[in-house]
């Protein structure tokens, strides 16, 4: 409180009383102030923040649509102070036709950001160097996160975009045969990019000159599917944003629901949780070692990783009864309890996991063919890293030493022993020995919790927020009751918003929910971790071997789920 | 007793060259997996070690459309993919089977929403729907096997097109591109 009083105060002394309009106390959150401010101050706000605050991370930009209001255009931006764990959010009310200035200029992971919320909401940003729709495809008409944009309006495109660099100064004396560029276009559907990513590069010889970043060819709608569906209902759609590592975005939405709410979830769940998340970061790394070997040619490692992989698939099928997508945390809780039986194949599981990832160690950290790829190759400065908003194992690799398990420890993380791995040359290599460092620590943290799990309920006991157990609905008519208005009504959050984030496997994942007092949520907006990571590929890739992309496309563990959402 | 004619009491089998080309066909389908979402993670699960589905002889993943013949759509598709996904079905030779995986493949799931095409049936021909979200390894399975079957009886669509097509040739008197 103390510190944003001071911040307040300050911002007022140096850009004047009218700079604030007002200031809101985030909910959940002590370390959160939130301002709303004019639009024409937000770059010089901004840059106070950044130069005089220490807030190196801009972490999300978004809009929201209040048609309602007299100003119905919202654009929200959040900024993170890591040394002091701070959190500023601020909001630009302004309306229809008008612009904010664009902070492309302060901050390098505004550029994709604003180009979404120019996209989905039809906000324009002035200054910003390339104000073009980057999710949906070039030939939609609309906004289509605007409130009056009905969820089920198909739009048809007929052809993919066509692209084109502007051309060079033509040069008389140059050496035609060593300078002839050649044109190329990678993706959407090739499999370097197991996924769904089309680069356009440039080339001369096998060097990239210039690179442009496509994305968007997944996007399925998530946020316009949870503004029309209820808050329990809207769990099913965040397993798909990171889909290789499904619990730790269900983890990661509820918690937000929850402290939205305002409620604790028992012991019990919390750890249920924590194994969760920590088994699916395993998997999560290994498939992105597991497919980066492929790419590089080194099939053997890719089984191995599946192998294991399919070992925490059973586990979660047991509790959960899906392989993939698992759907186990509920708001206020998690599903399935886990017995002794699960407890042991797990820490069975967790034996097997260790030898698997000391036998990828074995053949790949050594590996001389592994180490020209990898070394060297993807480098991205810390500076460069933190003005991104590069978060996660990416991060971590830059040299900074960050997680939010340990700088805001949530559930029981800080009672329970892991270190974070941390290495400093920012390049392929250090991405890869950070995942394997992490992935040990992870099974530690597995094993702590299945030890230390202590007994209880798994869900919280309120009939507003959970379902009573389904022999109670039979038999008892105030569980039914209680059933029926449940599940007809939502779960009904009071109104106001909140910023919730977790430490998923690429980084932090964040989630902004703006609830209007109904079951349906008004605005879900999700900070993926890799869209501000891949947000700098074109400029990490230009000047590098085309080769040495497919290794950091590999690396940065782009999701196209989580990415285009 | 029916009596046999000299050529029957060799010791050989007759076959159909037909069917002999579609038994080929049939064991050793290269696919070309189109996974853009989370069921392209699945069917690596059903590629990877445990389930492996060299078994069925489909293992021979090419990730270029001019050497395979089995298309397996397993993802959602959004409209900005779909003409991509139209044009590497026409890239594909003749015949060419496709196997839609997953209920977004084949319906939009539960992605009833603006980006996202609501069931690939209206940018390429199905052979074989696999429901599931994503659907189990086993259940690909099953659909490779059903596909085998309707492969061994030549009357996919794409067979009954390339036949129809060569018929007309042969029609048409035009003997000298009849070599297949
Ligand atoms: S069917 Fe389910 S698992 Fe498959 S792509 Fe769609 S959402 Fe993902």
């Amino acid at each position: 409180m103390e510190y944003h009083f001071q911040l307040v105060h300050q911002i007022k002394e140096s850009l004047g009383d009218k700079a604030i309009t007002s200031v809101e106390t985030g909910i959940g959150n002590p370390f959160e102030c939130v301002l709303v401010v004019r639009r024409e101050d937000v770059r010089k706000i901004a840059e106070y923040l950044k130069g005089q605050r220490n807030f190196q991370y801009l972490m999300d930009i978004c809009g929201v649509h209040y048609p309602n209001r007299e100003q119905t255009l919202e654009a929200v931006y959040h900024f993170y102070n890591r040394d002091q764990k701070q959190r500023v959010r601020l909001k630009v009310p302004h309306k229809e036709g008008e612009s904010v200035p664009s902070l492309t200029p302060v901050y390098k992971a505004a550029n994709w950001f604003e180009r979404e919320a120019f996209d989905m909401m039809g906000l324009k940003f002035e200054g910003h160097p390339d104000l073009t729709r980057i999710l949906c495809h070039h030939q939609f008409v609309g906004h289509a996160l605007r409130k009056d944009y009905p969820a089920t309006q198909n739009q048809v495109c007929d052809a993919p975009e066509v692209f084109s660099f502007p051309p060079l100064p033509l040069n008389e004396d140059e050496d035609v045969l060593t300078n002839q560029r050649t044109l190329v276009n990678i993706g959407p559907s090739h499999p370097a990019t197991h996924g769904t990513f089309r680069i356009y590069a440039e080339l001369q010889g096998e060097r990239i000159m210039r690179a442009k970043a496509e994305i968007g060819y997944l996007h399925r709608c998530f946020e316009k599917m949870a503004e029309t569906h209820k808050y329990q209902q809207v769990i099913p759609y965040t397993d798909r944003l990171n889909y290789l590592s499904a619990p730790m975005n269900n983890a990661g939405y509820c918690r937000a629901v929850e402290k939205l709410i305002g409620i604790e979830i028992p012991a019990r769940a919390q750890y249920i949780r924590v194994i969760l998340n920590e088994l699916s970061r395993i998997i999560d790394h290994l498939v992105c070692i597991g497919t980066t070997s492929v790419d590089m040619g080194a099939l053997t490692t890719f089984w191995f990783c599946f192998r294991q992989r399919e070992n925490v698939y059973e586990l979660f099928e047991a509790l959960c009864g899906n392989r993939m997508l698992t759907t186990i945390t509920r708001v206020g809780g998690v599903y399935g309890d886990i017995d002794d039986e699960w407890k042991r194949r797990c820490t069975g599981v967790i034996k097997t996991l260790r030898e698997t990832i000391d036998e990828v160690d074995r053949l790949l950290t050594n590996n001389k063919i592994w180490l020209n790829r990898m070394k060297g190759t993807g480098y991205v400065s810390q500076a460069n890293a933190i003005d991104y908003g590069f978060t996660g194992p990416c991060l971590r690799a830059a040299g900074v030493d960050h997680d939010l398990r340990k700088a805001e420890p949530y559930y029981d993380y800080d009672r329970l022993e892991f270190d974070v791995p941390v290495f400093t040359d920012s390049d392929n290599f250090a991405r890869y020995m950070v995942r394997m460092e992490e992935m040990r620590q992870s099974c530690r943290l597995v094993e702590q919790a299945i030890a230390k799990i202590p007994d209880g309920p798994i869900q919280v006991n309120d009939p507003k927020i959970v379902l009573p157990p389904k022999a109670e609905v039979y038999t008892n008519i105030e569980a039914l009751m209680n059933h029926f208005m449940l599940v007809i009504n939502g779960i009904q959050p009071p109104k106001g918003e909140i910023y919730s984030y977790t430490e998923a496997a690429n980084g932090e994942l964040g989630f902004y929910i703006v609830s209007d007092g109904t079951g349906y949520p008004y605005r879900v907006k999700v900070r993926p971790p890799c869209f501000p990571i891949y947000s700098s590929f074109e400029e990490t890739i230009t000047g590098g071997q085309i080769a040495d992309a497919v290794a950091t496309l590999g690396q940065f563990n782009v999701v196209a789920g989580e990415l285009d959402r | 007793m029916k009596t046999l004619t000299p050529i029957e009491q060799l010791p050989l089998f007759t076959t159909q060259i037909k069917a002999f080309i579609n038994w080929t066909r049939k064991n050793a389908l290269w696919p070309l997996p189109f996974g853009t979402a989370c069921c392209g993670i699945e069917y690596m699960a059903v590629v990877g070690s445990h389930y492996d589905i060299s078994r069925l002889g489909a293992e021979v993943v090419r990730f270029s459309p001019r050497q395979a013949d089995l298309l397996i759509v397993a993802g959602t598709i959004t409209e900005k993919m779909a003409p991509v996904l139209r044009q590497i079905y026409e890239q594909m030779p003749e015949p060419k089977w496709v196997i839609s995986m997953g209920v977004c493949a084949s319906s939009g799931g539960f992605y009833r929403a603006y980006h996202t095409v609501q069931g690939i049936q209206s940018i390429v021909p199905v052979d074989a729907y696999v429901p599931g979200c994503p659907p189990t390894p086993e259940a690909v399975f099953q659909a490779v096997i059903k596909l085998q079957e309707k492969i061994s009886k030549g009357d996919t669509p794409s067979q009954r097109l390339v036949a129809k097509k060569k018929m007309a040739e042969l029609t048409s008197g035009n003997l000298e591109n009849t070599g297949s």
